[in-house]
This record gives C-alpha cells, sequence and structure tokens, in this order.
C-alpha cells in the first residue's frame, strides 16, 4: 500500500478518535465541576481538563492565564479553528485525509466522516451553553463510535485497515492515560482531604468518562478506590479502553504488518514490544509508589514515541 | 436523425420504446439516474474545461446508436489516424522527414509551444506515443464523419463511457438486452493491457504500472480514481514518486517498489520540476532524466501536444498520405490558419459565417461561432486575430446531424459529437463506443461540458 | 593545445536535506576543433543519456538526509583555433529549431530596438553576428553578481550589467530576431598565465552561417571561441545548457561553491 494512503487512513481514524477524546475530556471536567459547584468549592476543574487535554498552552496563549472561563474552554475546545485538537477540527482534518483516500473507503466509512463533518459545520457560539452541549458531547461520542464501528464491520481485512485501527488504538491509550492524569491535576481543597467526598465523585466521573464506572463493579465488586480505578484502566485486560488493551492491539497489528512485509521490522516494533510487555507485568502498587503522574507522563511521551517511529517505518513520504 | 429529418434504421427499436414510454415515466428514470451519478460521485469537467469539480453533468437517457458498419468504417478511420500521429511524432522528435519533405511547415512546429525540445531523439518503448487518444468526431450526414479535433495529450471522458452504460443497464435492463450492443466494460482491462506492452524493454517481469493524478482537486480526479481502482492499479501522487539509482520507485509501507509504467494525468510541463516548471509541486524531480534514460514510460509520451495543436490539425491528411501512402478515411474540417495571410483576410472577411477557435485553447470559452454571434463579439474578434493572429484558426460550421434526446420539453433532436478512445501499444486496439457528448440547448453546437453540454450512452451495434 | 579541467561544485546544505536530484552536463564531447583525451564525471556511475541537443547528460540522486553533495567532473581536452568555426559536432536538431524563443530570451523592444541596429549597420550573415557581439557586449557591462541564474535576457540588457551567461542568452535572442538561428554554450576557458581572470565555467553563443555552419561568440570576452575554449554543452538558453542542476527539499539555507582550475600545455 502506498505510505500516503496508509498515512491519510492512520491519520483520519486518530482524529475521529481525538475527537471522542476532547468529547469525554469535556463531560469529565463537567462533571467534576458541577461537583464542586454543588459543594461551593473553589476548584479547577477547567485548567486541568485543557492540560490534561493537551491544549492549556495554545488556551493561555489566546485567552490569558487568568483561570479559564467555563464557555470560553467550550469554545475552544468545541469550535475553535486556531485550535488543531478542537472538535470541529478534528472532524476536518478528518474528512480532509479521507477525501484525499477516498477510494481507499468504504461507503460506510465516508458516510460516518461526512455526516460528522456537516454535523459540526452547523455548530454555532450559541451552542457552547451547558445544556446545550452535553448532547452534542454525546452526539460525538456516537460519531466516532459509528466511524469506528464502520470501519470495523465494513473494511477488508488488509493494509488499510490494520492502519485506521493503529490509529484509533494509538489515539485511545492517549486519551485513557489523559483522563486518568486529569485527577491528578485536580486540587482537592484543604478541607476535602483526599477520601472525602469529592475525591470520590472525581474518581467517579474518570470511570464514566471511559465509561467504564459499571465494568468497576462488575470486576472489583468494591467501593471506588484510587488504585482500582488506576489498574482497571491501566492493567487490565478485559476493558477495552485500558492501556494494556491498546497496547497490546498496538502490537498485534503491527505483527500483521510486519508479517504481510515479509518480516520487515523496525523500531516502532520494538517500542510497542517494550510498552506492552512493560504493562504486561506490571503491578498497580509499584505504580503508585513511583508516582501514577510520573507513570502516565511518562507513557504518554512513549506513544509519541512510538507514533513517530510508525512514522518513519512505514507513512513517511 | 439525418439532415434531411428521416430517422436511421438502426433507431428502429428504440422508436419504438420511446413510443410506448410515457414523457413522466422517462422523468422519473431522469430522477434515478441523477441520484445514481450522485452517489457513484461520478461529478466531472472534461480535460481543461474547468468548472466545479462537485458538479453533475446532465445525463441524455436516450442511447446513441452506431451500426456495426457504420462503427466499421469509423474504427478503420480511427487507426488510420492514430497511426499517422504516431509516426508523426516519431518523425518530429526523429529525423525530421515530413519537414524536409516540406509537406510541414519547420515553424510550425519549432515556434509551437507544445513541441519539446527535450525529447529530441527519444524513442519511447514499443514506439508508443499517444498510448491514449481521443479524436473528437462529428458525421454530417449519411457517409461523412469528421474529426474535429485529435486528443493526444491526457483526453478524459472515459469513465462517462464506462458510468453510462451501467447507468442504462440499472434503469433500463429490457432495453439494453433488447439490443446486440458491443461491451465497453473491458476499457480499463485493455488500458492495462496496452500500458504494460509499452513498459520499458529492460523491465523483465510483470511490468508495474501507476496512475498520476495532480490530486483530489483536479476535475478528472474522479475519472483518475475510477480508473486505477478498475485497472488495480495504485492512484499516486508526485510526492509518492522519487527516483533513485536512475529508477522511479514508489513509497509503500513495504518500503520502495519499482514503478515501470506511469499513466499519468498531469500535464508535461509538471511532470518534473527538474526539467520543466521549476516551481512545480505536483511532479517528480529527475523523472524526465529516467524516461529519457529508458527506466520507465510515461503515457502519453511527453510532448505530444504537438500532434494535436490545432494549428498542426490541418496537416494530419497530409501526415496520413505521407507516412502511410493511403487516403485519409475520416474527414478533416476545412481549417483556416490566420497565421497565414490569404486564410487570415478570408477569416476576416467572413467572421459572421465560421467558427474561430484559439489554437491553443481548449473547452469552447474562446470560441466564436459566427452565425450566431453579435457584431460586438466579431468585432471582439477581429481585434484579437490581428493582434495575434497565430494563435485563432477558423472552420466553417458544419451541418451537424442530431440524435434524439430526452429535454425539458420532451424528445428533440440536438447536436452531438463523439470521443472514441483509441489505445496505442504493441498494437492499436479501440473499444467499440465512446463518450457522446450533447449539445442541450436547441440548435446548440457546443457540446462542451462547461457551456451546458451533457451526455450519453453510445451503443455500437455488433451485426 | 592541451587543457586540463577539474570542475567542483559543491552544496553544502545549513540543515540536511532530505533529498536532492541532479542534472549534470558535464561531458565535453570530441569534434573539429577539440578532442576529449580522457573524461570523468563523478565515480562514474551515475546514469546517463543524451539530452534532445545532444548533451550527454548524467542525473543523480541522494535520496537520504545528508549535509552536501559534490560533483567533480575532470579530464583533459586537446583543441586548435578553428577561429570560432564549428564542424563534426554532434547535431540532433534541425537547424531551424535554434530559432526558437525560451522564456530567458524573450525578446522585448529593447531587444527588437539593438537587432535593428545591426540589421542598419552589417550586412552579411556573419558581419551581423560580429556587429551584434561587439553590441552585446557594448551594453551589458560584465560585472560579476550583478544578476541571477534566472535572469532573463531582457532583464540583463534593461540593467546593463550581467555575466557571460546574460551576454551570451542576450545574442541568441537578439540573433533570433534577425532570423538567425542561435544557441547558449557552456563550457571552459582559459585565459591564459597572463589572464587576469580567475579561470571559471564559461558561456557564449553560437550562431549558424548557412555558408560556414556553426560559429561560436563570445560577447563577453569580445571573440570567437580559440584552443583556449572547452565547449561542454549546448541548448536554446542557459537552463537547458545549464552544467549542474538541482532540486532539493530541506528547510534551511543552502550554499553553493564551485571551483574550477583550467591548467594549459601549449
Amino acid at each position: 500500500m502506498l505510505s500516503r494512503t496508509a498515512g491519510n487512513l492512520f491519520w483520519l481514524s486518530r482524529y475521529m478518535e481525538r475527537a471522542e477524546s476532547v468529547a469525554r475530556l469535556i463531560l469529565v471536567g463537567h462533571r467534576m465541576a458541577g461537583v464542586a459547584h454543588t459543594v461551593d468549592l473553589h476548584t479547577n476543574e477547567w485548567r486541568s481538563t485543557l492540560r490534561a487535554a493537551g491544549c492549556l498552552p495554545g488556551f493561555t496563549e489566546k485567552y490569558g492565564a487568568c483561570e479559564p472561563d467555563q464557555s470560553q474552554v467550550f469554545e475552544y475546545l468545541v469550535l475553535d479553528a486556531d485550535n488543531p485538537s478542537s472538535i470541529r477540527a478534528c472532524f476536518e482534518t478528518a474528512r480532509r485525509n479521507a477525501r484525499a483516500v477516498r477510494t481507499a473507503l468504504t461507503v460506510e466509512m465516508w458516510d460516518a466522516i461526512t455526516d460528522s463533518w456537516r454535523g459540526v459545520q452547523s455548530l454555532s457560539r450559541s451552542d457552547m451553553e451547558v445544556d446545550r452541549l452535553v448532547p452534542i458531547l454525546e452526539w460525538v461520542k456516537s460519531r466516532s463510535l459509528a466511524f469506528s464501528g464502520a470501519y470495523a464491520n465494513t473494511m477488508l481485512r488488509n493494509e488499510g485497515y490494520a492502519f485506521a485501527h493503529l490509529g484509533t488504538t494509538l489515539e485511545r491509550a492517549d486519551n485513557t492515560a489523559r483522563v486518568l492524569d486529569v485527577k491528578y491535576h485536580l486540587l482537592l481543597p484543604d478541607q476535602e482531604g483526599v477520601g472525602g467526598v469529592l475525591d470520590y465523585v472525581q474518581w467517579q466521573s474518570v470511570l464514566r468518562a471511559v465509561s467504564a464506572l459499571r465494568a468497576y463493579q462488575w470486576v472489583y465488586h468494591q467501593r471506588l478506590q484510587p488504585w482500582l480505578v488506576a489498574d482497571l484502566l491501566i492493567l487490565r485486560p478485559e476493558l477495552p479502553r485500558s492501556l494494556l488493551s491498546c497496547a497490546s492491539q498496538i502490537v498485534t497489528t503491527l505483527d500483521s504488518l510486519a508479517d504481510r512485509a515479509g518480516g520487515r521490522r523496525g523500531e516502532c516494533h520494538r517500542l510497542a514490544g517494550r510498552m506492552h510487555a512493560e504493562l504486561r507485568y506490571s503491578r498497580i502498587e509499584s505504580i503508585f509508589q513511583a508516582g501514577l503522574h510520573e507513570f502516565l507522563t511518562g507513557f504518554i511521551d512513549q506513544l509519541k514515541e512510538l507514533g513517530a517511529a510508525i512514522d518513519q517505518h512505514y507513512l513517511a513520504l | 436523425m439525418t439532415a434531411n429529418g428521416s430517422v436511421r434504421p438502426s433507431y428502429a427499436q428504440i422508436r419504438a420504446w420511446l413510443d410506448a414510454m410515457p414523457i413522466e415515466a422517462l422523468d422519473v428514470k431522469r430522477r434515478e439516474a441523477e441520484l445514481l451519478f450522485r452517489r457513484i460521485g461520478i461529478t466531472f469537467a472534461v480535460y481543461g474545461e474547468g468548472g466545479d469539480p462537485e458538479r453533475l453533468i446532465p445525463f441524455d437517457l436516450i442511447p446513441r446508436i452506431i451500426a456495426a458498419e457504420e462503427w466499421a468504417r469509423m474504427s478503420r478511420g480511427l487507426t488510420q489516424r492514430v497511426r499517422a500521429l504516431n509516426a508523426f511524432l516519431a518523425d518530429i522528435y526523429g529525423n525530421g522527414e515530413i519537414l524536409r519533405a516540406g509537406k510541414v511547415p519547420e515553424e510550425l512546429v519549432f515556434k509551437n509551444e507544445s513541441w519539446r525540445p527535450e525529447m529530441q531523439g527519444m524513442q519511447p518503448a514499443a514506439g508508443a506515443w499517444t498510448h491514449v487518444a481521443g479524436i473528437d468526431i462529428v458525421r454530417v450526414d449519411a457517409d461523412q464523419f469528421y474529426v474535429l479535433e485529435d486528443n493526444c495529450r491526457t483526453p478524459s471522458g472515459v469513465s462517462y463511457m464506462l458510468e453510462n452504460r451501467e447507468a442504462m443497464l440499472r434503469l433500463f435492463p429490457d432495453l439494453v438486452s433488447s439490443h446486440r450492443i458491443a461491451p465497453v466494460a473491458r476499457y480499463p482491462e485493455e488500458l492495462l493491457e496496452t500500458l504494460k506492452s509499452a513498459a520499458p524493454p529492460a523491465c523483465r517481469s510483470d511490468p508495474t504500472v501507476v496512475l498520476l493524478t495532480p490530486g483530489p482537486l483536479n476535475s478528472a480526479y474522479y475519472e483518475h480514481s475510477f480508473l486505477a481502482d478498475e485497472m488495480g492499479v495504485e492512484l499516486v501522487e508526485g510526492a509518492d514518486l522519487f527516483v533513485d539509482d536512475g529508477l522511479v520507485w514508489m513509497r509503500t509501507t513495504e518500503g520502495p517498489k519499482r514503478v515501470d509504467v506511469i499513466y499519468r494525468r498531469i500535464d508535461d510541463e509538471y511532470l518534473d520540476p527538474l526539467s520543466f516548471k521549476p516551481d512545480s509541486m505536483l511532479g517528480v524531480a529527475g523523472l524526465f532524466a529516467a524516461y529519457r534514460a529508458g527506466a520507465v514510460t510515461i503515457a502519453n509520451a511527453v510532448g505530444t501536444g504537438i500532434a494535436d495543436d490545432k494549428a498542426v490539425y490541418p496537416y494530419v491528411p497530409e501526415m496520413i498520405r505521407f507516412y502511410l501512402g493511403e487516403e485519409p478515411l475520416l474527414q478533416n474540417v476545412p481549417t483556416y490558419l490566420c497565421g497565414r495571410p490569404d486564410d487570415r483576410a478570408y477569416v476576416l472577411d467572413r467572421l459572421h459565417e465560421l467558427v474561430v477557435k484559439e489554437a491553443r485553447g481548449s473547452g469552447g470559452y474562446g470560441m466564436l461561432i459566427g452565425p450566431h454571434s453579435t457584431a460586438a463579439q466579431r468585432d471582439k474578434f477581429t481585434a484579437l486575430i490581428k493582434a495575434r493572429p497565430e494563435d485563432y484558426v477558423a472552420q466553417p460550421t458544419l451541418a451537424l446531424s442530431t440524435v434524439p434526446c430526452f429535454v425539458e420539453s420532451g424528445i428533440a433532436p440536438r447536436h452531438v459529437d463523439l470521443r472514441p478512445f483509441v489505445l496505442v501499444g504493441r498494437d492499436i486496439r479501440i473499444i467499440p463506443g465512446g463518450l457522446t457528448r450533447v449539445a442541450m440547448r436547441e440548435g446548440s453546437l457546443v457540446v462542451n461540458s462547461s457551456q451546458g453540454g451533457g451526455t450519453k450512452d453510445t451503443w455500437v451495434l455488433e451485426s | 593545445m592541451k587543457l586540463r579541467i577539474r570542475h567542483e561544485t559543491a552544496h553544502d546544505y545549513e540543515a540536511p536535506s532530505a533529498s536532492t536530484v541532479q542534472l549534470i552536463r558535464l561531458t565535453p564531447r570530441s569534434h573539429g576543433g577539440q578532442r576529449v583525451r580522457y573524461w570523468r564525471v563523478g565515480d562514474g556511475s551515475w546514469p546517463s543519456f543524451e539530452d534532445g541537443f545532444g548533451n550527454w547528460t548524467q542525473f543523480r540522486a541522494v535520496q537520504r538526509p545528508h549535509g552536501r553533495v559534490r560533483v567533480v567532473a575532470e579530464g583533459e581536452v586537446e583543441t586548435v583555433d578553428t577561429q570560432g568555426v564549428l564542424r563534426d559536432t554532434r547535431e540532433t536538431l534541425p537547424v531551424g529549431a535554434y530559432l526558437r524563443e525560451t522564456g530567458r530570451t524573450h525578446p522585448d523592444d529593447a531587444i527588437r530596438a539593438l537587432a535593428e541596429d545591426v540589421l542598419r549597420s552589417a550586412n552579411t550573415e556573419l558581419d551581423r553576428l560580429h556587429t551584434l557581439m561587439q553590441l552585446v557586449r557594448d551594453k551589458v557591462d560584465w560585472v560579476v553578481g550583478a544578476t541571477e541564474s534566472t535572469t532573463t535576457a531582457a532583464e540583463a540588457l534593461a540593467h546593463g550589467r550581467g555575466v557571460c551567461q546574460d551576454h551570451a542568452q542576450l545574442f541568441c535572442s537578439a540573433a533570433r530576431l534577425l532570423g538567425m538561428p542561435a544557441r547558449y554554450v557552456s563550457g571552459y576557458f582559459w585565459p591564459g598565465e597572463d589572464g587576469r581572470d580567475e579561470p571559471a565555467s564559461h558561456a557564449w553563443a553560437e550562431g549558424f552561417v548557412p555558408a560556414l555552419g556553426w560559429v561560436g561568440f563570445d560577447a563577453a570576452n569580445r571573440q570567437c571561441p580559440t584552443d583556449r575554449y572547452v565547449r561542454v554543452a549546448i541548448g536554446l538558453d542557459s537552463f537547458a545548457a545549464a552544467p549542474v542542476h538541482g532540486v532539493h527539499f530541506g528547510s534551511g539555507a543552502d550554499s553553493l561553491a564551485v571551483t574550477v582550475r583550467v591548467d594549459a600545455d601549449q
């Protein structure tokens, strides 16, 4: 397959997935802010949401360093054309990539992308009110799921599928790590210690953000414990969005590509294999001992490195 | 329909079918057809016509029918003409016998923008220059086929030929099966074989063919992706290819892959920033050198534009006599070259009855249709011709034959032309059929899609 | 005269270039007036072809990150003085092809006026070309660095300053206006041991005179080429006959260093 075609497939599914990630991050932020509001506490959900989305520097440049205002955050993360990770920009980039490889897509994939793109075109500032935004974010999630469903169910299992799938899983792993990291950046007010009500609700929001609240109950059968939440999102193979699940899918996909190319392997295969092995043989206790935040930042860096290596090996023009 | 208003015998069945079909039913079918085309996404303009790339070109439901013996004559004429055009290109970039013999004026070639000195001495594989030639033909009466123009660079429109037939098969399966129609569906296969047969001699294994497109913004991008898909070859852009070790490679996920034949749908000057337009972002640096060194086939060959230049067109009958020793089977429309003083005087005197075209334009923009022109338009063209006479040619308007078409007011005769596609590799192949373009406006002679022209399916009957 | 030539072209890129592709026309051919005793371009492995004008052309690509590309051509050519008249050159194109205008030799009114001056002051074709040679040099002062490699004949004339490339292109443009086929030549010139200038890559023109054939005219030096000249490549203009022409992809500036050495055994 042409490197350019593979690259377009890889990036368009990354962007479709990223739109979903951003939607999920905003929803977490919104829930946490809602909780803080009801107990009348001054907290910093929006700053931590921006940081987790990797959008804090861009936002600060545009709006200054003062505490972010909710409607500004909504606009920046959903509509802003200057923000390459805004939901609108994600759908637009995905559509542009899709146009360039129209014939490599199934009709269903094309429709899923085009409908998302059309939908986001019709959004305006007036939609950036909380009451309106929540259903819109749910819609964004459903669009991204419609896309990944479309390719999972209609695409020939060839290289094209492998690159689309790589894009999705890489982005998804990144998202899970970031959602978990939101919690790290949240301040707990003095009177609200670790293990308090607010802390509890915040962990609950994290689980909801990755649609894993019920999964937690099924796996652990107990009250929310921070290390168990982290265990679920990082190390449990049962959870499809866990870092381990994503890493193992990345390894399988890269292996299938290597098999197709007569065993040709490169740095990306080594990096993916190492990442997977580390997750597979880790215990949550040791991750907490070394620091969860440090672990997550390290993981996000590793993903970045892996993405670059994939680009170098398969996609570079 | 013939010039005197009678219906050709080959249309007898169509006539009966139309008589039995209520206009409303046709209208329903027309809407169905439109939906079909929108769904496939077939939207483009024919070569060089520009326009909105997402626009749909009107499709006329009533097929155009060509009888077996008519086609046999036409295809002999096409073969002859295309053989002569290829011989001309080989000669012009070779020994120049036709120039030495004084049959074609030297300056017409050497001062022509379409002539490429870089190609001098080139001997393309299999002796093929115009791997795909589109010859635009009109019929004047029952026996006379006239060639309006030759298209030897990157003629487009063949996807219409194929999609129009697909549409007819879906909309009117019974009508189609009640005729014995020569199939067109094997065109992509024939094209691929033609291209492979023209691979460089050094290429030992099964040649790798690619289709080089300027990209999704090009008005014919649909056709590029359609043909690449149908042939099962990669649709590449300039950035997908590179030159190394004297060879051409494409970047794939499995590493660099050698390319032997490039069916290019981009113009000469954009092929290679090293040898042509230095600012071209579409091309491949070093491609032309690799081509000259014999490492890759470029189809059509570089520099073929000199053969379809409108100022060279009047000499095609002479080429046929010179290279083949035969009399032309297809007629040339008498053409006046405004660069020649006698011709110019004649043209300026009779603007009201002539069609004036730009020698190097295409698409029917820079065109004056004398009988339908206003005095102001004629004044404008008089000034244009006087300023740059070499840039204009003129032809008499022909009494074109018409075929029945389904238009707003019902079924009515409209003027049409036909672009059959002639493939040149080790041998010459012609798919029976072509792209029929229709001047949808009553009395109009302009079939270009940018000027409101439409298309219809073309049925070549098997005897 | 025996001329030993070494020509080195080096491009240095500030940031590594991802890809460089070059066309190299650095191979002189033998004809009446010059005989190539030996010649070598690069390591001799680069693919090559004969271009439309009959120039032996190499092309080479470097498709991995690199900071520098270097081309070295060297060899020895034996020359005799023919007063600029050429014999037995490799001719691929009919003479009439050299009447063609190009972007760089497209005439403007000033060039047309120059051609008319020539027409007024000289009668035979040969005289006209000689007169043109002098006029070109009169109108365009030889100032190194005054023009760029893409400067057109019309721009050089308007500017009044230029280098040998500009003189040669202006000569071609005006000669063609006079109905005389003309072409651009790139090659080498040995200025002599007492020569004021460093030997360098040089360029001049050739005009076609029916009685004599092709005749060289070096407007920059106001003379027809002698045995101090080595003729390497021809074309309709400086683009077509450029000794080394490349395209590279990369960010950052690049610098070009050209060193030419010509030594003579008399």
